[in-house]
């Protein structure tokens, strides 16, 4: 069957099967790797990506649940060549090892930091507490989570 | 000294590809015409397969091959002994052994063939306990063999007997630590391209080691070596664990790719990863231990078995290890070692971060804490009488001369910014409430890179363009742990170049040299050094080339911040206009670096040698709360030295830090592969739980630095260490606060309150 949604700001039409994972539509479909598999059952957030303003793990959702959705990838989040600033972030605290748990960590932090631009330590880890990483101990992860908040509040603030 | 690049936190020269989800990993390569893979994986853990129907699979759409053990051409590789099958040929030795993969035009197509796969077992009784598989008489997990050992390293050093007698207090110990998964969040995933340019096969893929790889599918294929391939680039974690699995799905990939004429995906889910990837090992120790009242130690007799599962794989290595370092970082003058791996038909064991160096630094460390509280002395104070200082004498036999030796450093370090000593006696006074808090401590001495397991040695190609930018060639891989970009910084500082003129190219064994296996915390020693002769003869052709155009002498050149200076620090000219005159003029601006690591020696009758050119030091404190009466384990605070010689970029090495304590915090109270006859029982992330961020300690990283005078700029290693000491660590900080001793990893302090395990894991919540 048709399905029709937007996926980082681009209106995408695809055929999918009833069985197709909303995480196989973005990779095998679309071409869109950067969204990752790490279990295939909601336990470890690599496949993590933003539908209708929502958090949600591809891995479980169907496609045809996401007919008439918007989506935002990794790909999504930078415009153009600028980065986000939590990509920036990410890359200045040294939060990055392996980098596979990265794209989801960050699509939970965007997901946060749209929400509440002023979180604290605890509410930083609820954030990220369905993204498993192996690599880095979540220290630094935490510091980019709040150096980015900082840089989107002030800018944020300058555009008043 | 003053360095421009090294010993300085630069960015990571991955992390941009990274953070855009642009970095391509194993599962994100795509070819024209690729065929996705699918294994079938035995029903039983030990069963003889009496016969494979293919008939109805074959006949499924968009079904385009099936290959069984026959399709195989050489079906048993491995690294130290071949015995490991490709695919399961009369019998399956594991539950994580293939029968066939089928290669189809969509994922769905192969997954459906392979539930149409006929196959007929007879089931047999197993042996899933290596004390059992060591009994004389068991039945032949391997029937060419004589026995179920896979090896043995005794360590005899002075006269054990003597030593007890000596002793005023001998006590004995046993210990046990489980399988655990290595849990890289990328699951493994090849794909393998048949006759791409000159090559049989190119296998592209989450690769740990390249060559090791290549060997292997070389091997199986009866194929030349330099008619296999293999491309590395970004990998989402190894930790040990991308080796032999990821070689035999390469294997089997590959010969679907020439038997398809098409590339040939093969990409695991998480519940196969967990099934058929190898793990650590579990040990059971023994250890005995003789001191005097006044806590000089005597003697150590230790007993290591460890479950090897159904193939050798690592096991004579990993154990090897643990011979080396049994006793801990201790000077003792009679020892008996005693290590063993047997076959069994549970899951095999192989590399894990750290080797077989957990294991024997938790038993033997909850060990010195429990002869200190039976000596009545203070942890500290014990460790400190017994630890090697400089040219003190391994069990092994070895004289610690040509390093800085740091035990005492680390242990003051880590003891006095931990408030260890206060804490540690204000928590053994009774406490009052049900929660009670605790702190321990742990250290070790760990040998740097390959050691006697093999020859140690690396090379890296350089080559200089005539814009003054750099390709760099390596054979050693980025696993996640940054050494791309610790290489750059390496030839950067040698060569006067900012590391964004350094492309790091991906390893590819057509070009890279072939520099072993990147493990053994051996990348920034063994291939640093490589990297720093590389790029020295590079410099040297350089300043030659403008000695002699420039009428200036050698000495007085000097290359930095891309550019060249010459007598009294004049500028000469940009290291970019000096590459593009220099290949004008006929100079070859392309160098190789070749390092072979200092002499060593073993002696494997006996255990005695000089096993590592090197060591590295470390301690880590553990403050917890344990609720006495729920049995829940809280680590309140981590605080972990280690001595890494140099840290070229101290970032990075903080990195490491926290992921191996995190990791060291799951050994010690959360993780647990668990096993019932051969059959793995947690094949998720939501049964085999990891650290989340939930989980997470205050982590206080400690970075001491006695540069080894054979490092690259004094560096040595990190990754390992940093993830061996938690669990002993927590063992005793548990101790300290809750009055119990727990013997056994992980630690669960539910079942010993409670009587049983009210949730997995131990405790953390
Ligand atoms: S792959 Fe979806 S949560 Fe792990
Ligand atoms: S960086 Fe490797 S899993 Fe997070």
């Amino acid at each position: 069957m048709k399905i029709n949604l937007t996926v980082n700001g681009e209106k995408r039409e695809v055929e999918v099967k009833p069985q197709t994972r909303l995480l196989d539509l973005l990779r095998e479909d679309l071409d869109l790797t950067g969204t990752k598999e790490g279990c295939g059952k909601g336990e470890c957030g690599a496949c993590t990506v933003i539908m209708n303003n929502e958090l949600v793990a591809s891995c479980l959702v169907l496609a045809i649940q996401a007919d008439q959705s918007e989506i935002i990838t990794i790909e999504g989040l930078n415009c153009q060549d600028e980065l986000h600033p939590i990509q920036k972030a990410f890359i200045n605290k040294g939060a990055v090892q392996c980098g596979f748990c990265i794209p989801g960590m960050i699509m939970s932090s965007k997901q946060l930091l749209d929400e509440n631009i002023n979180p604290t330590e605890a509410e930083i880890k609820r954030g990220l507490s369905g993204n498993i990483c192996r690599c880095t101990g979540y220290v630094k992860i935490i510091d980019a989570v709040k150096e980015a908040a900082h840089k989107m509040k002030s800018r944020g603030e300058d555009d008043d | 000294m003053e360095f421009n690049h090294v010993h300085k936190s630069k960015k990571r020269v991955d992390v941009y590809e990274k953070v855009t989800g642009r970095a391509k990993y194993g599962a994100d390569m795509r070819f024209p015409d690729m065929l996705y893979a699918q294994t079938l994986y035995t029903k039983y853990p030990y069963a003889e397969i009496k016969n494979i129907d293919l008939d109805k699979a074959k006949k499924q759409t968009d079904v385009e091959a099936i290959i069984t053990a026959e399709d195989v051409p050489n079906n048993k590789f491995g690294v130290i002994i071949e015995n490991q099958q490709v695919l399961a040929e009369d019998k399956s030795l594991f539950i994580g052994d293939g029968i066939a993969v089928v290669a189809a035009k969509t994922a769905k197509a192969a997954a459906r063939a392979i539930e149409l796969i006929d196959v007929e077992y007879k089931e047999l009784e197993g042996i899933y306990d290596p004390l059992k598989a060591r009994k004389e008489g068991s039945q032949l997990i391997h029937e060419e063999n004589e026995s179920n050992q896979v090896i043995h390293h005794p360590l005899r050093k002075g006269n054990i007997k003597q030593g007890f007698l000596e002793s005023d207090v001998i006590i004995k110990r046993e210990y046990d630590t489980p399988f655990i998964e290595q849990s890289y969040i990328e699951p493994e995933a090849v794909v393998a391209v048949p006759y791409q340019e000159n090559s049989t096969i190119t296998v592209y893929g989450s690769i740990q080691n390249p060559f090791a790889t290549q060997g292997a599918v070389a091997s199986v294929l009866k194929e030349k070596l330099n008619k296999i391939r293999i491309v590395q680039n970004h990998m989402g974690g190894s930790f040990g664990g991308k080796d032999e699995v990821v070689s035999s799905m390469a294997a089997r990939a590959a010969i679907l790719a020439l038997k398809t004429k098409k590339p040939v995906r093969l990409v695991n889910t998480r519940d196969q990863s967990i099934k058929e990837s190898y793990k650590r090992h579990p040990y059971k120790m023994k250890y005995k231990i003789g001191a005097t009242h006044d806590g000089q130690l005597k003697a150590m007799q230790i007993e290591a078995v460890a479950d090897s599962g159904a193939y050798a794989c690592q096991t004579p290595f990993v154990t090897w290890r643990s011979v080396v370092q049994a006793t801990g970082p201790y000077e003792v003058a009679n020892v008996k070692t005693d290590t063993y791996g047997f076959y069994t038909n549970n899951i095999y064991t192989g590399a894990m971060r750290g080797y077989g160096s957990p294991q024997v630094i938790f038993a033997q460390e909850s060990l010195m804490d429990e002869l200190a509280e039976e000596l009545d002395m203070d942890p500290v104070e014990l460790r400190l009488k017994n630890i090697y200082h400089n040219n003190s004498i391994t069990a092994s036999g070895q004289k610690l001369d040509s390093h800085q030796v740091s035990l005492e450093e680390v242990l003051t370090k880590a003891v006095e910014k931990s408030d260890f000593i206060e804490k540690y006696n204000r928590y053994k006074k009774e406490q009052t409430g049900d929660k009670k808090r605790g702190i321990g401590l742990s250290i070790s001495f760990r040998g740097c890179s390959l050691g006697a397991e093999a020859i140690d040695a690396a090379g890296i190609i350089l080559s200089l363009k005539k814009d003054g930018s750099v390709n760099l060639y390596s054979g050693l891989a980025e696993n996640g742990q940054g050494l791309k970009t610790v290489y750059c910084q390496i030839a950067g500082e040698i060569l006067g170049l900012d590391i964004d003129r350094i492309n790091f190219m991906e390893v590819d064994t057509l070009i890279s040299p072939d520099s072993g296996s990147t493990v053994a915390s051996r990348a920034t020693l063994i291939g640093g050094n490589a990297v720093k002769k590389a790029a020295n003869n590079l410099k040297n052709r350089i300043k030659k080339f403008i000695a002699e155009s420039y009428e200036q002498t050698e000495d007085d050149i000097v290359l930095k911040d891309g550019k060249i200076y010459g007598k009294k620090s004049i500028e000469i000219m940009s290291i970019a206009k000096m590459s593009s005159m220099a290949a004008m003029e006929g100079v070859c601006l392309t160098s190789y670096g070749w390092y072979v690591s200092p002499e060593i020696s073993w002696d494997e009758e006996i255990g005695q040698g000089n096993p590592y050119f090197t060591y590295v030091y470390g301690c880590q404190v553990a403050e917890v709360e344990v609720d006495i009466k729920t049995g829940e384990i809280n680590v309140l605070k981590m605080t972990a030295a280690h001595d890494v010689g140099r840290a070229i970029n101290p970032a990075n090495v903080k990195g490491q830090i926290y992921g191996g304590v995190m990791m060291g915090l799951g050994y010690g109270i959360m993780e647990e592969l668990k096993t019932n006859q051969g059959y793995i029982q947690n094949t998720n992330f939501d049964e085999y739980l990891i650290p989340t961020v939930k989980d997470m300690p205050d982590i206080d990283p400690i970075i001491v630095e006695n540069p080894d005078p054979d490092g690259p700029f004094g560096a040595k290693s990190i990754g390992e260490p940093t993830l061996e000491l938690g669990a002993a660590a927590i063992a005793n900080a548990v101790a300290n606060a809750a009055d119990k001793r727990i013997r056994s990893l992980p630690i669960n302090l539910e079942q010993i309150i409670v009587g049983r395990k009210l949730s997995k894991g131990g405790g953390q919540k």
